[in-house]
């Protein structure tokens, strides 16, 4: 036909692939590079934390509770960080730790985000009526203070790190819920899905191959920062002795054992907290840049 | 070719209900309040009129995208049902006026165009992409566009591509919502060509919306000219341009602009503003900002007749 048209996609530059863009916007915001990093680490003693500590998470020392960490006056090079009241080296429980919090975070991210996309998509295109139903049961498990209604799901269901994980689970869908449904009625309105309709797609094709992939940034990034609050509230929930039970090296269930000692041994209340405290600032940078990285409204051209 | 119908309307009537706010009773809007007509294969139907009149509502009624609330609706002699939407949608496929929205941004070209047989189904993988390379080729792009995604092409390319996916089920009627409105005015022509060429080679019949007149006469062979959800005028095109009976069409021509210099233009300027759609004048919808109001427009509303070439007024201009 008219080639003078059809050359106008020779003036059009081909744009760089989606991950090498992807990784040009995340580079400017350096925070989220460090908090890649840290990450990266944090993922490698997850999976491989029981070769690489120096000593077993359970093993028992009796000769050498309380052992100060290596800098201070009685500390040895043994245990680096210390020993804890019954004995067992600091270090080795904070590195088998990182595969419990990871776990965790893994574990809750993907129920909570599956569960909430498949309602959230179906608030989003039911009839007026059942997503007033939905949508209020969500806004009922957000009034409550989230750890607070963990805290009573774990007292139901029995204090175990799995169904801690439940709770949090639970505790966290509504977010993705409310995330899902407003892009999912925002997208619903452009003629793209119309279009797909007057072609004869059915309810689930709309759903999960039209409408999905176009809902899925946000998603993304706020499955990142609930990483670090799934994180964060299965230690409280260890803290209060509702989590991960002992011996289990959790860094929120080593914080409540140790919570006596605080005064005489600050090395072991201190580490496991730095090591939550640093996780989830980590993943919370990371998700930023994410967030920055994935919105198309903070690009240049 | 024949000149059956392939698709008939009689009295299509959309009405949506507004709230009117806490506690009142919701009031009916009626976007489009009574239309008539047909389209024939290889022939084009033209709905103009201004914003708000329902165009596009008309549209959506008739690529089975919403309801009828009154009147029926026929595809080859069969009324259209909602029940038989999934079967009978393959022949009435219709193009928006968004290039920009109407494409799926996370799918490449080959899966846009097909994407309507993976869902209807009857074609093995090789020929669904023979047939979407086929017709790539048809709307004038090029075979290697087929790997790329929507955000790589300019607007009058992505209208290309909307018009060969709306083509690929083969249609009988396609409904073109304003295609060409959000277009440079040289790529507007392109892709007028581009529809004129490949109705005549497929005997398309095409319901064409738009509220620009000078495409219109471009493209139309009928046009139906409406007004607040009613049919004021319709008739063949040259017949319409040269002789237009209804005032507010005799309005609507003279503010489209000529590109003949010396030619003597009056410009008719309509006084006071488009009633609601809400509350539409009792008699002629029109008779607020009509210039030739009688007494006799406020109170009775005037019909359209069933010459071929008809306007609903009491008084026509051009008579004779």
């Amino acid at each position: 036909m008219d080639d003078a048209l059809s050359a106008e996609a020779e003036i059009v530059p081909d744009r760089p692939g989606a991950l090498r863009e992807f990784w040009f916007y995340f580079r400017e915001n350096r925070g989220a590079v460090i908090g890649l990093w840290i990450f990266a680490v944090f993922a490698l003693l997850a999976v491989f934390g029981p070769w690489i500590a120096p000593h077993s998470a359970t093993q028992q020392f009796r000769a050498d509770a309380l052992v100060p960490p290596v800098w201070q006056d009685g500390g040895s090079w043994k245990y680096i960080l210390g020993t804890d009241p019954l004995g067992r080296d600091m270090l080795s429980r904070l590195i088998v730790g990182a595969r419990f919090s990871f776990f965790v975070g893994i574990v809750v991210v993907v129920v909570a985000a599956t569960g909430g996309i498949l309602v959230g998509l179906v608030a989003g295109f039911a009839p007026k009526w059942l997503d007033s139903i939905i949508m209020r049961i969500m806004d009922i498990i957000l009034a409550f203070p989230s750890l607070l209604l963990a805290l009573v799901l774990v007292a139901i269901l029995g204090p175990s790190l799995t169904n801690a994980m439940i709770a949090i689970a639970i505790v966290l869908q509504p977010h993705y819920v409310r995330l899902t449904r407003a892009s999912v009625l925002s997208e619903r309105q452009k003629d793209y899905v119309t279009s797909a309709r007057v072609a004869g797609a059915g309810y689930f094709r709309l759903m999960f191959i039209t409408v999905l992939p176009n809902c899925l940034a946000p998603i993304i990034v706020q499955g990142a920062l609930s990483f670090s609050t799934a994180i964060l509230d299965a230690a409280a929930l260890g803290f209060l002795g509702m989590g991960a039970q002992p011996p289990t090296p959790e860094w929120g269930t080593m914080l409540a054992e140790a919570r006596e000692f605080i005064l005489r041994a600050w090395w072991v209340v201190t580490f496991p907290g730095l090591a939550i405290l640093v996780t989830v600032l980590a993943i919370n940078l990371m998700g930023d840049g994410l967030r920055d990285a994935l919105d198309p409204k903070l690009k240049r051209s | 070719m024949t000149d059956t119908p392939v698709m008939q309307a009689t009295d299509l009537q959309r009405h949506y209900e507004v709230s009117g706010g806490f506690l009142r009773k919701p009031r009916v809007l009626k976007a489009v309040a009574g239309v008539d007509f047909q389209v024939t294969p290889g022939k084009t139907l033209a709905v103009v009129g201004e914003s708000g009149c329902g165009k596009s509502t008309l549209a959506r009624m008739v690529a089975m995208i919403e309801e009828p609330t009154e009147g029926t609706l026929t595809l080859n002699g069969k009324p259209v049902h909602p029940a038989d939407w999934a079967d009978l949608r393959q022949s009435v496929q219709i193009v928006f006026q968004d290039p920009y929205g109407s494409l799926n941004p996370r799918q490449r070209i080959g899966a846009i165009l097909m994407e309507p047989l993976v869902i209807n189904g009857g074609l093995t993988r090789p020929e669904r992409e023979t047939k979407a390379r086929e017709m790539l080729k048809l709307v004038g792009l090029r075979p290697e566009h087929f790997d790329r995604y929507p955000h790589m092409f300019s607007g009058g390319q992505r209208q290309r591509i909307a018009i060969a996916r709306a083509l690929m089920l083969d249609p009988k009627v396609l409904v073109l919502d304003e295609p060409v409105s959000a277009l440079d005015l040289s790529i507007q022509s392109a892709i007028l060509n581009l529809l004129l060429g490949l109705q005549e080679r497929l005997q398309l019949a095409y319901l064409f919306i738009s509220h620009d007149l000078s495409v219109v006469r471009h493209v139309a062979d009928e046009v139906i000219v409406m007004y607040l959800g009613r049919a004021v005028e319709k008739g063949p095109k040259d017949a319409l341009f040269a002789a237009p009976q209804h005032p507010y069409t005799v309005a609507l021509l003279s503010a489209t602009p000529q590109a003949d210099p010396t030619g003597v233009k009056k410009r008719i300027k309509l006084k006071g503003e488009l009633p609601s759609p809400l509350a539409v004048p009792d008699g002629c919808a029109f008779a607020p900002r009509c210039w030739k109001v009688q007494d006799r427009c406020r109170r009775e509303r005037p019909l359209l007749g069933d010459a071929p070439h008809a306007a609903a007024c009491f008084f026509p201009e051009n008579q004779g």
